[in-house]
């Protein structure tokens, strides 16, 4: 009920700011609703952001991957944490765009350095994340896995992954966020087709009725991951936490 | 640093521990095991008797293979070892029964049943950790050691911070199932009545460094044993260790 007011403040504003500024600088709600309707009849709008999602699902798969893999690493071995820090600092600090125009210059335009570069972005979040919670898990469970000799694997999947979940879950919520933004970029500097080419287009043409259909659709899909996905993720995961007092 | 010894009964647990010390963060050497030697027979019950702080844990953990940061040799029972822990160590994202078949999947339902009837936990088998006392989650901590059916037992304090009653049901519920299957077993305690009550070995260790002050085999078995007996053993390992016993002190 309160998420529905504080929705209905935000359409009441926009409306208000595009009476203010004139339909060119800030189109109303109608509006952008009307072209998103446009974009969806000529079928470029589900097109497109099936294109965006696939790149998102493929660059957050991989990143989440390796970045949990070597998160767990570096917070288990003193050794691949000295090695891998200084990395992180540098990876954590270049900024995406470079990454991304250094990819598409080694790599060409192609898809996999679109999805690698995007992935590169990621990764050092989800390290950083991941090593965090690895460095939380309770060595007295580890020592209770080993006195009962439960096979590593068993003991990774019962033991070590449930501490973790509630960071993995962070990692994906903002890794989500994250992978998204730089997706668009990605797009618009050597992409044929998806939102962000889309938008740049816009952006040449100064549709910006266009920009903002574009944006809400994808929010509103990405909105929807969380709700269907991720949130049901972290409620599973902490069930176990519900019932206690 | 351990050297290899020759194998003898390798039912039997022998424990030598020259010494154990610590490098301290001021950065110091904080001797805390020194001559430790003692042998448990097959099925035995050793129990060791100390002030609080001793060392008796570290102690433990190097028995049981958790450290291997010391001077001596260690001969331990061949087979699977169970342990309870000091603190339950229970998996609290799994239920109780969960919990239990993660260490012992070849358990059979029937076998499980019985160990959660002797324990009384057949009402929470469901539960989840967070939802159980610290009573019970020690019992399911016990569980856990005796479902494995253990060749060698390690229980660290199980009856600590438990109030008086429900200790010493617990300590009959212990009694309970190392009499239906006899196992080595090496119990930890600060507690001389439950010494006295458990133990077919006593083990007296000293301040630290902690060091074997007795060695008192009990000649009586333990069903056999009459409070008199108990009293008796009670004010026997008082008498040698020359500390305050009452439990908790």
């Amino acid at each position: 009920m309160l998420r529905l007011v504080s929705l209905a403040a935000f359409l009441a504003a926009w409306s208000a700011g595009s009476l203010a500024t004139g339909e060119q600088m800030l189109p109303s709600p109608a509006t952008v609703l009307a072209s998103i309707v446009a974009e969806a009849q000529s079928g470029a709008l589900f097109f497109n952001l099936g294109v965006t999602l696939a790149r998102v699902f493929a660059a957050f798969t991989l990143a989440m991957a390796v970045g949990t893999a070597l998160g767990y690493l570096m917070g288990r071995v003193t050794l691949a944490d000295r090695l891998g820090d200084p990395w992180l600092v540098v990876l954590l600090n270049l900024p995406a765009l470079v990454i991304i125009v250094l990819a598409y210059i080694w790599a060409g335009l192609t898809e996999a350095a679109a999805i690698a570069a995007i992935a590169i972005n990621k990764v050092p979040n989800a390290v950083v994340t991941i090593r965090e919670g690895t460095r939380a898990l309770d060595p007295g469970l580890d020592e209770m896995s080993r006195v009962f000799a439960i096979p590593r694997w068993k003991a990774f999947r019962h033991v070590v992954l449930p501490q973790l979940a509630p960071y993995i879950a962070a990692a994906s919520r903002s890794g989500l966020s994250l992978v998204w933004k730089i997706v668009l970029v990605a797009e618009l500097l050597g992409r044929p087709n998806g939102v962000g080419f889309e938008i740049g287009i816009a952006f040449q043409l100064f549709d910006i009725a266009r920009i903002l259909a574009y944006t809400l659709a994808f929010t509103a899909v990405v909105l929807a991951i969380e709700i269907v996905l991720v949130q049901p993720f972290e409620r599973r995961a902490s069930r176990w936490r519900s019932r206690t007092a | 640093m351990n050297d290899a010894r020759p194998v003898g009964d390798p039912a039997l647990l022998d424990v030598r521990i020259g010494r154990k010390a610590y490098t301290t963060a001021s950065g110091d050497r904080l001797e805390v095991l020194r001559d430790i030697a003692f042998t448990l027979q097959k099925g035995e019950i050793g129990v060791v008797v100390g002030p609080s702080g001793c060392g008796k844990t570290t102690m433990l953990r190097i028995i049981a293979g958790l450290d291997p940061d010391y001077r001596g040799t260690i001969m331990r029972p061949a087979g699977r070892l169970g342990m309870v822990f000091q603190e339950p160590r229970i998996l609290l994202w799994r239920t109780v029964d969960e919990n239990i078949r993660l260490v012992a999947p070849q358990a059979g339902e029937a076998h499980r049943a019985a160990l959660f009837d002797v324990l009384g936990l057949t009402a929470h088998r469901s539960y989840y950790p967070g939802e159980l006392s610290l009573g019970l989650a020690r019992r399911v901590a016990l569980a856990r050691a005796f479902v494995i059916e253990p060749d060698f037992l390690i229980l660290d304090e199980p009856l600590v911070s438990l109030d008086k009653p429900l200790a010493a049901r617990l300590r009959d519920e212990i009694r309970m199932l190392v009499d239906r299957r006899p196992v080595t077993t090496l119990l930890v305690t600060h507690d001389v009545d439950d010494a006295a009550r458990l133990g077919d070995r006593i083990l007296v260790l000293s301040a630290r460094p902690a060091r074997i002050l007795a060695e008192m085999p009990l000649p009586k078995p333990r069903v056999a044993r009459s409070e008199d007996d108990i009293a008796s053993i009670k004010a026997e390992i008082v008498n040698r260790s020359g500390v305050d016993p009452r439990p908790g002190a």
